[in-house]
């Protein structure tokens, strides 16, 4: 019998690196060790800990997780008196419910009063699946991303979200971390270091850049590949910290692109697309198209069928460039 | 022994100085913040562990205004306790001032969390008096909310919260003056009967007269010893209490006295030389 590699095996952030998974179990596996570490971690969920992977730390350390129950605005007002008296509290759900249901208390009681909470959501975007509209969250980015001194970041794989959620832990602040439920293929580099407010740069494009965080960082690799091999020099970005936004790596970016293409699993209002469009209007006027869902809440189907369904491919950021030099 | 007459004093200096920061800012609420100046002056210069030199020494009892809107009492207990010069109570609600409309924990030493936006504040004392616990603090964690403020859905969950995580730590005060913006709470969305509601919800529930400053520090007291189970002291008020002409009026909810009225509130706080 061959050795099986299962997911108890990893440990250090290192470990994470090349691995094919959903971000949510990163973070779960992340969170136990992150536990072990630090005494001060604690952790909150609302019903939902087997979906956020929060049952991992609630079972290694039962003392220090509270089940708040199916009540997120007291499960952020609660995190917020833990983090008063000093503690480092997670508090996860699922990214529609963490950032619209108790979006209030996290700009009155967790932002307004600089708390040092760290909101770990789960099941942001469309790959959410069959549960359908309700429960996928295209507008979370958004939300977060217009209270003053919150922090935003989006992780393309587990490698990533492992360190960020480490970097959280270091930096004083509310932090809003979007994770996914579906597993999602390895894409940064061995030596890629996370640091909040720092984009990475895979290749910068003479032609074309593709700046995009979560999921679709791996659509935008593939497209890159395409479109660099049709004769369109192309590059590509990791924007994963939506806020702050790296500003000095996005003129670079501005300055050597006569198109930009954002890509992100999210309303195309609010988020990256919205931060970049923001930005180099202001400094750098560049072209640019955002790829997202445009306007519309989601629906019910498998989340394969459903990035197609709304565009969020390579395929799509491949024709909406093409189109683009076709004018 | 408890020196009633000198928290009776002190209470009578807070509500002074509650109507003039109020008057010289020309805003701001005047009713909810007289209602609760006697729980509050209990809680500053009787019950509490806290340091003004030190406004963030760990073994502190913990403070939280559920009703921001009635900052003006937590100020004006702060000021005397000696946390700021009392002078800053003159820039309330004023540009640059840390005496925000609402307080502001940020800017204000001795303020433990931003609050006014309602219903949030007790879910904030659950997640302190559970960090307490954890750390093996053996502090209390007050928490002061309004009548109108429990309309709040997220109280409620707060109170489960409490309730089921055994927070003997934490004691509730609600200030009972019956009266919110619109009126009568038992007009405006009836939230009687208070006492059962908590009882119903795991709470250990005293009921007591909010201006019989003898009958705050035995429930304060009592509350202390009561194991398992969060203690809420109901605290029958009257918004506006110590000015005749603004006691048991909803409209003096969110307006500052005018330059007469506060002469009159003054004259009758016994304190028209100041």
């Amino acid at each position: 019998m061959g050795k099986v590699e299962c997911a108890c095996t990893l440990r250090e952030i290192s470990d994470f690196y090349g691995k094919d998974m959903a971000t949510r179990d990163a973070y779960g596996i992340t969170l136990v060790e992150l536990g072990k570490k630090n005494p001060d971690i604690v952790v909150l969920d609302a019903d939902l800990s087997c979906s956020t992977k929060t049952a991992n730390f609630a079972k290694n350390f039962p003392d220090r997780f509270f089940n708040i129950g199916v009540s997120e605005q007291d499960m952020i007002g609660v995190a917020a008196g833990l983090a008063l008296t000093g503690k480092i509290p997670f508090a996860s759900t699922f990214a529609i419910f963490a950032t619209g249901r108790a979006w209030e208390q996290i700009r009155q009681t967790v932002c307004y009063s600089n708390a040092n909470v760290k909101i770990v959501a789960t099941h942001g975007g469309i790959t959410v699946g069959e549960d359908g509209a309700t429960h996928q969250a295209l507008e979370d980015v958004a939300l977060m991303r217009v209270i003053p001194g919150m922090t935003v970041i989006v992780p393309a794989d587990a490698y990533e979200t492992s360190q960020a959620i480490f970097s959280a832990t270091e930096y004083y602040g509310p932090v809003y971390i979007r994770l996914g439920r579906s597993k999602v293929p390895s894409v940064m580099p061995e030596d890629y270091k996370f640091q909040i407010g720092r984009a990475y740069i895979f290749k910068l494009g003479k032609d074309v850049n593709i700046i995009a965080n979560g999921l679709m960082v791996a659509e935008a690799l593939k497209a890159s590949e395409v479109l660099n091999r049709e004769g369109i020099d192309t590059g590509v970005a990791n924007f994963s910290s939506v806020k702050p936004l790296d500003e000095e790596t996005l003129l670079k970016i501005a300055k050597s692109s006569k198109l930009i293409i954002t890509a992100e699993e999210h309303s195309i209002i609010g988020g990256i697309g919205s931060a970049v469009a923001e930005f180099i209007s202001e400094n750098f006027p560049v072209p640019m198209r955002r790829i997202g869902t445009r306007d519309t809440f989601g629906c019910s189907g498998s989340w394969k069928e459903l990035l197609n369904f709304y565009g969020l491919t390579a395929e799509n950021i491949i024709k909406t460039v093409k189109d683009f030099f076709r004018r | 022994m408890v020196d009633i007459e000198f928290l009776q004093e002190k209470t009578r200096q807070i509500r002074v100085e509650i109507v003039k920061m109020l008057a010289n800012a020309g805003s701001g609420h005047t009713g909810g913040s007289l209602s609760a100046a006697d729980i509050v002056t209990a809680l500053y210069f009787y019950k509490m562990k806290h340091d003004p030199k030190n406004p963030q020494w760990i073994q502190r009892d913990r403070f939280v205004l559920s009703k921001g809107h009635a900052a003006p009492v937590l100020y004006a207990a702060l000021a005397l306790s000696g946390y700021f010069d009392k002078s800053l109570l003159n820039s309330l609600r004023k540009l640059g001032s840390p005496l925000q409309g609402h307080p502001c924990c940020k800017n204000l030493p001795g303020v433990e969390v931003s609050t006014g936006s309602l219903g949030q504040g007790l879910s904030v004392a659950c997640g302190m008096a559970l960090g307490l616990r954890l750390s093996g603090i053996n502090s209390r964690v007050y928490c002061l909310l309004g009548d109108g403020e429990i309309q709040e859905g997220q109280v409620w969950e707060a109170a489960m919260t409490a309730s089921h995580y055994k927070l003997d730590n934490l004691c509730a005060i609600l200030d009972h003056n019956k009266l919110q913006i619109d009126g009568a709470c038992s007009d405006v969305m009836n939230i009687e009967p208070v006492e059962d509601k908590f009882l119903a919800f795991g709470w250990n529930v005293f009921t007591i007269d909010g201006h019989n400053m003898q009958q705050i520090v035995d429930a304060l007291n009592v509350a202390e010893s009561i194991k398992g189970k969060p203690t809420i002291i109901v605290a029958d008020t009257i918004k506006g209490k110590g000015v005749s002409i603004f006691e048991g009026k909803a409209q003096y909810h969110g307006v500052a006295p005018t330059k007469e009225e506060l002469e009159i509130a003054l004259k009758e706080l016994k304190d028209g030389k100041s």
